[in-house]
């Protein structure tokens, strides 16, 4: 009964949420991965990104509130999402033609175009702040739990409870969805295979019948999708501040780079990687191993490898251990 | 058909390409033959549109094309090979080809998912037209094998059948013999032939292998130092006493010559 109790506890503090997160990651990571794979650079705006989409869908879900509009238990941010995904395809299209093109047209060399991207992170960051502020905001309506932790104890009898909240579970079918449907569109449709070949080798693919402006473009809209996709998840889960999206930055491209750049297989890998490390060394184990070691054994302080204050550094790391010891990534992506 | 006027590429002080001027007659397979550092594959790049010329004019049909893309100009059908064969490397040898046609009606995201009966039933002939190429190369065992496990001289081939999915009007093929064996080489041969009197390609072909270019092209033009230098069947480019002197005098005594 022990091992049950420690195991549950495990799932709640640990698999749960790091799941959730881990698939948030892997969303954000695969915008990420795209970008590097087709257009050859990273990527930085891409939290900017995220932090702009999430903020469209928290407008249109407002909108739709003030119309009395709502999914019963579902958010109404699902909902609102469509809009969300539009406002920001307009806008990083808007951008690669104003900006990017200009510098694709140069030829440049990719780590100009990083730098560019950094530019342009800071303009979404402004835009975003300047439209809804820099203030922390919960858009999360609907059922808070699809089980809550009273519930799960009153049914199974046991000590510890098994929370699940919506916004995780509706994470983690989102993004089934999300990748199951982008999986399909890169491997199987010719305007995916066209975007594969691309990235397989830009040389070729501009000798065949292949528009290169036409895959750069549907490349910003699908990026656009899951940023915002992303974005929203997260900020269902958490909550939304311009700044916090900033941050998420470093575990996103570690998750990319730890899976290989380029590889779609990798970035989910990769975003799961990130997001139980992140987790698991920030949690304090204490009250599991208390439940899974014999008494004698049983720790007295908390067994919390670092502090959630340092949570970046577990990202940081790995993504120093990767870069010495495997700088293609798990699933050999573009080396970088 | 194709006329090159005057064609200057510099890359800083070093002139890769030094005025370079000849044309390329319809229906033709022009050898391009010259030492090492002639500037031939540099030539095909400015052709190409993959690198901009420093100066000249290169037209097509009277109409001028310096300076365009690549994709631009596999529009008007000149197509071209690289010295080291590129392939869509996570795609099968089928694929590859497939990727080839322009304008697919798969190719907008509207179409990809609102229709897909009718992009089904073009890709169907597409993949039937590469199977049928593939036959034609004699390696249609190979339609389902990752382009990137072929070797090196399938993949040349591969590049050959890329030209064959399309109603190319004038291929450039740089070195399509180097690395591959004798018998593949003869395939290639063969190939190349059979497309120039049955589908009138015209070509342009880089190779060292004199006996290749002997059996192939008519005329063979010989570059040396980023110029035309000599003109004609092969064997009065042999005999011409600049030609020597091109090969000899850079120090490579070149066996081919002889």
């Amino acid at each position: 009964m022990d091992f049950i109790n420690g195991l549950i506890t495990f799932l709640n503090f640990v698999a749960v949420p790091a799941t959730a997160y881990g698939a948030q990651l892997a969303l954000g990571a695969l915008g990420v991965t795209l970008v590097y794979g087709i257009l050859r650079f990273s990527n930085f705006a891409h939290g900017d990104t995220m932090a702009f989409g999430t903020m469209a869908t928290i407008l249109a879900t407002w909108g739709l509130q003030s119309l009395g509009v709502s999914l019963g238990p579902l958010p109404t941010a699902l909902l609102a999402l469509p809009a969300g995904i539009l406002a920001t395809v307009l806008l990083v299209l808007a951008t690669d033609r104003i900006v990017y093109r200009f510098y694709r047209r140069q030829r440049v060399v990719p780590v100009i175009l990083v730098i560019v991207s950094m530019g342009v992170m800071f303009v979404y960051n402004g835009l975003t702040r300047f439209i809804i502020g820099p203030d922390d905001r919960s858009f999360d309506d609907g059922t808070r739990f699809l089980m809550s932790a009273g519930d799960f104890r009153r049914w199974t009898g046991l000590e510890e409870g098994l929370a699940i909240r919506s916004s995780q579970a509706i994470t983690l079918v989102t993004a089934i969805v999300v990748v199951a449907v982008l999986f399909w569109f890169l491997n199987r449709t010719r305007t995916g295979k066209s975007m594969r070949a691309f990235s397989d080798n830009e040389d070729l693919a501009l000798l065949s019948g292949i528009s290169p402006e036409r895959v750069v473009a549907i490349t910003w809209i699908i990026v656009a999708a899951l940023a915002t996709v992303a974005g929203v998840l997260y900020g269902l889960d958490k909550s939304f501040m311009p700044f916090t999206y900033f941050q998420l930055l470093l575990p996103i491209f570690a998750a990319a780079i730890v899976g290989g750049l380029g590889s779609p297989l990798g970035a989910i890998a990769g975003g799961f990687i990130i997001a139980y490390s992140e987790v698991m060394i920030t949690y304090a184990w204490k009250k599991v191993l208390g439940y899974w070691l014999p008494e004698s054994l049983a720790p007295s302080n908390l067994v919390q490898l670092l502090s959630t204050d340092y949570k970046f550094a577990v990202s940081f790391a790995i993504l120093v251990i990767v870069l010495l010891f495997r700088p293609t990534g798990l699933f050999r992506g573009k080396s970088v | 058909m194709i006329v090159i006027n005057d064609v200057h590429k510099h890359f800083g002080g070093f002139h890769a390409v030094d005025g370079a001027t000849l044309s390329i007659e319809k229906g033709s397979i022009t050898g391009l033959i010259g030492p090492n550092g002639a500037g031939k594959s540099t030539l095909f790049n400015v052709i190409a549109g993959v690198l901009p010329p420093t100066s000249g004019r290169v037209s097509m049909d009277g109409q001028d094309i310096t300076g365009l893309p690549p994709h631009a100009l596999f529009h008007k059908g000149l197509l071209r090979t690289f010295q080291i064969a590129h392939e869509f490397s996570s795609m099968t040898v089928r694929e590859n080809l497939m990727m080839v046609p322009p304008r697919q009606s798969g190719e907008t995201l509207w179409n990809t998912w609102f229709r897909r009966k009718a992009i089904r039933a073009e890709e169907a002939e597409l993949a039937d037209k590469a199977d049928d190429v593939l036959e034609f190369l004699t390696i249609d065992h190979l339609a389902d094998e990752r382009a990137g496990n072929l070797s090196g001289g399938q993949k040349k081939l591969l590049e050959l059948g890329r030209t064959m999915m399309v109603e190319a009007k004038i291929v450039f093929l740089d070195e399509v013999g180097a690395g591959v064996n004798r018998t593949l080489l003869n395939t290639i041969g063969d190939a190349i032939q059979r497309l120039n009197r049955e589908r009138g390609y015209t070509f342009v072909v880089i190779e060292h292998d004199m006996e290749f270019i002997g059996r192939l092209c008519d005329p063979v033009i010989c570059m040396a130092e980023g110029k035309v230098l000599a003109q004609g069947t092969l064997d009065e480019i042999k005999s011409n006493e600049d030609v020597i002197e091109a090969y000899l005098g850079t120090g490579l005594k070149n066996k081919e010559m002889a």
